[in-house]
């Protein structure tokens, strides 16, 4: 076990005299917590009982998830975390696996070990895992609980003032592959050059990514972060390019280049703000499917559930027919009838991903309503300067209504203005209740309010829309 | 009318703390008055352009910061402390302004050199320094107070070729230590604002923009007001936040 791991288990987790509670007493002890917490009106209780469960019995995090007779499998990324782990669990369902999973989002090291309470597990009638893990507490969770399936899907630039810099999350990744036993499969993203490095030679790997041009862009978008080679440092060439870095990149100088992919969609159909559909080829045959769920990003999503879905074993006919029914995770792409009209949250927390949001509300040929809320709490990022990489400048010619709102809703504001939008036609609003009244207030017709929050923002106004009967608190949104 | 220009200096490798922002709001605030301005974008092993008004560098991951040093070492460090010892304007950001002192010793204990223009040297330290800062500033007579957010790892210090750009008021500023944020020699400036700087600091910007106008046409003015209650808003709020007061 590595050393990293064990600190963030030691450094949070409480000291002393507690004895060693048995693995099955623990486990009820910490699930007590989550009731509490749920009935005191907390929250959903998705990270605490795990810091009771790990502070009883430290170790219990690997025990429970040795318990999984099938396994786990383990999701990574700075997009498509949430949204991916829940095609996969969609997949994996349908193949009669009983699986827990961590699918509120709380991805940290506690959020995982809060997930392991499920108690088929101590029971036995649960048999696999499907976990997404945050970027950085990812070799944490991978040093004590070695998945049968690894997914990496793409590395983009969130909340630097958390992390400080990419490159130390992919030296950390490298030092966790190269400690994982071989007996892990890689899934890996061909299409992200920082993602394709990744590979050492020791772990079967089994490559996805997007073979469409014609859904492709030959420009760069502007947040485009590893466009150097991981071998040489030379520029990488790009035919083409379809999310921030992603496409089909090759090295001038040293002639690394984009791997071929096992899985790949080779007919990308984007239907609008509703679907995506798909046609990939596989090791194991063809699969067409249609998913509920827009944009380019979600094409990545779909394939790379595919990749790790096959990875594990599940047939094709089953995986196009599971992703067929599956929807949307809580606040992205997430739609939402109130008082007759309708909204769509649109999770948008760092430029790369900000960028396809906006890519994919012009696929709605309607002049756009859009609500548009900055918070720099410590889930969003304390440091906002990320919105001056987004692309906004694309949706100003589309824009019928603006309202801004948010803990930093004036830097919105002037994010806007210096992009060049008329600032007496921006609406201001602190408040995000007010933010969603006014911005609801101005939709005409069966206009659609698009509404592109960061996370804690997009928390806020699920709330609201909870307390409005409009939907169902995210914990319980399985 | 004039016409103003910007050199933006390794756009492709520094650019993580929005350094576009920045460039958005000189392009912006010209173009309201009614003044043109054409923006250069000068990546690495190209020739510095001499006749530019305002050399814009921001700041930059660890990896493409090693590579412009290496840059400015061989290509464009002479040429672009010419041009600002003969009165052009200098914005250094974060690692530019590390880069536009005498260099920074890494966390590794590598050592990059940086080009001079500024007298302050900067050895990073064992942990990074985050979050929200202001300062105050008094330059040519004129109190301003910025706001912004900073995240490095480095502590400068400011020798007596230099004047520190302000005093903080809140943060850690140069070296979490002596109370200075930046540093400032002439027209050239260095800090570790960004989030990106100009914006919400309407009045600096204005300030930095008066410099590039009087040396692009050698007469000093000063610039017309504009409508900057969103702008000031953005900058009260910060310091609010902060139990801080306007000044």
């Amino acid at each position: 076990m590595a050393l990293c791991g064990r600190s963030i288990v030691c450094l949070t987790a409480p000291r002393g005299n507690v004895a060693r509670l048995p693995l099955a007493f623990a486990v009820a002890c910490a699930r007590a917590v989550g009731t509490l917490s749920r009935r005191l009106g907390k929250g959903g209780g998705t990270s605490a009982p795990g810091r009771v469960l790990l502070g009883v019995r430290p170790g219990a995090v690997g025990e429970l998830a040795a318990r999984l007779p099938d396994g786990t499998v383990m999701v990574s990324a700075t997009n498509g975390k949430t949204t991916t782990s829940r095609l996969l669990g969609s997949c994996i369902t349908a193949k009669g696996w009983s699986t827990v999973a961590n699918s509120a989002g709380a991805n940290l090291f506690f959020g995982v070990a809060t997930a392991l309470l499920d108690p088929g597990i101590i029971s036995g009638t649960t048999t696999f895992g499907v976990f997404e893990v945050d970027e950085f507490a990812l070799p944490s969770v991978v040093d004590q609980v070695a998945p049968r399936v690894l997914l990496l899907m793409n590395v983009f630039r969130d909340q630097l003032d958390r992390y400080g810099e990419l490159e130390s999350i992919l030296d950390s990744w490298a030092q966790m592959i190269s400690r994982l036993p071989t007996t892990t499969t890689l899934v890996l993203n061909a299409d992200d050059p920082a993602i394709a490095a990744l590979d050492d030679g020791r772990h079967p790997v089994v490559w996805f990514g997007l073979d469409d041009p014609s859904v492709a862009s030959a420009q760069m978008a502007h947040a485009a972060d590893s466009t150097r080679c991981r071998r040489c440092a030379h520029d990488l060439g790009y035919a083409w390019s379809t999310v921030g870095h992603m496409g089909e990149w090759a090295c001038p100088q040293c002639g690394a280049h984009r791997p071929s992919r096992d899985v790949s969609a080779t007919r990308v159909e984007l239907l609008g703000v509703g679907a995506v559909r798909l046609e990939m080829r596989t090791p194991q045959g063809s699969i067409s499917t249609q998913v509920a769920l827009p944009g380019l990003h979600n094409a990545y999503n779909v394939v790379a559930a595919t990749a790790a879905a096959l990875a594990l074993g599940v047939e094709p006919e089953i995986i196009g027919a599971a992703l067929a029914q599956a929807d949307a995770a809580f606040g992205r792409a997430e739609r939402v009838e109130i008082d007759g009209k309708s909204l769509v949250l649109l999770l948008a927390k760092n430029p790369a991903g900000a960028n396809v949001t906006i890519q994919t509300v012009q696929l709605d040929p309607a002049p756009l309503h859009l609500l548009v809320s900055l918070n720099d709490r410590t889930a969003d990022g304390r440091d906002v300067s990320w919105i001056w990489d987004v692309d906004y400048e694309m949706l100003l010619p589309r824009i019928a209504h603006l309202t801004v709102t948010g803990d930093r809703a004036y830097e919105l504001a002037l994010r806007f203005v210096y992009a060049g939008f008329p600032r007496e036609r921006i609406q201001i609003e602190l408040g995000a209740e007010a933010a969603l009244d006014s911005a609801l207030d101005a939709l005409e017709g069966d206009g659609v309010l698009y509404v592109l929050p960061t996370y804690t923002a997009m928390l806020e106004l699920r709330s609201i829309l909870v307390n409005r009967g409009a939907l169902r608190a995210y914990w319980e949104h399985v | 009318m004039s016409r103003v220009r910007v050199c933006h200096l390794y756009p492709k490798e520094l650019n993580i703390y929005a350094d576009r922002g920045n460039i958005a709001v000189l392009k912006r605030r010209l173009e309201w008055r009614g003044h043109h301005i054409e923006v250069h974008e000068c990546g690495l092993g190209e020739s510095l352009p001499l006749d530019a008004d305002f050399y814009y560098l921001g700041g930059g991951q660890d990896r493409d910061q090693l590579l412009v040093a290496a840059d400015l070492a061989t290509v464009k460090g002479d040429h672009l402390r010419s041009v600002v010892a003969d009165g052009a304007v200098m914005l250094a950001v974060c690692g530019g302004y590390q880069l536009a002192g005498h260099g920074y010793t890494g966390v590794n204990g590598v050592r990059m050199p940086g080009i001079g223009i500024l007298d302050a040297d900067t050895v990073a330290g064992s942990t990074r320094l985050i979050g929200d800062v202001a300062i105050d500033i008094d330059i040519e007579g004129r109190q301003l107070t910025v706001v912004g957010f900073e995240n490095h790892a480095g502590r400068t210090h400011v020798g007596s070729g230099s004047v520190p750009l302000g005093t903080v008021r809140y943060g850690h500023g140069n070296n979490d230590s002596d109370h200075t944020e930046g540093a400032r020699t002439g027209r050239a400036i260095g800090t570790y604002l960004h989030g990106p700087l100009l914006p919400k600091n309407p009045d600096f910007a204005d300030l930095l923009l008066e410099w590039a106008l009087a040396h692009a046409t050698g007469i000093t003015c000063e610039l017309a007001p504009l409508d900057d209650e969103i702008e000031t808003s953005a900058h009260d709020a910060a310091l609010a936040r902060r139990g801080s007061r306007p000044s």
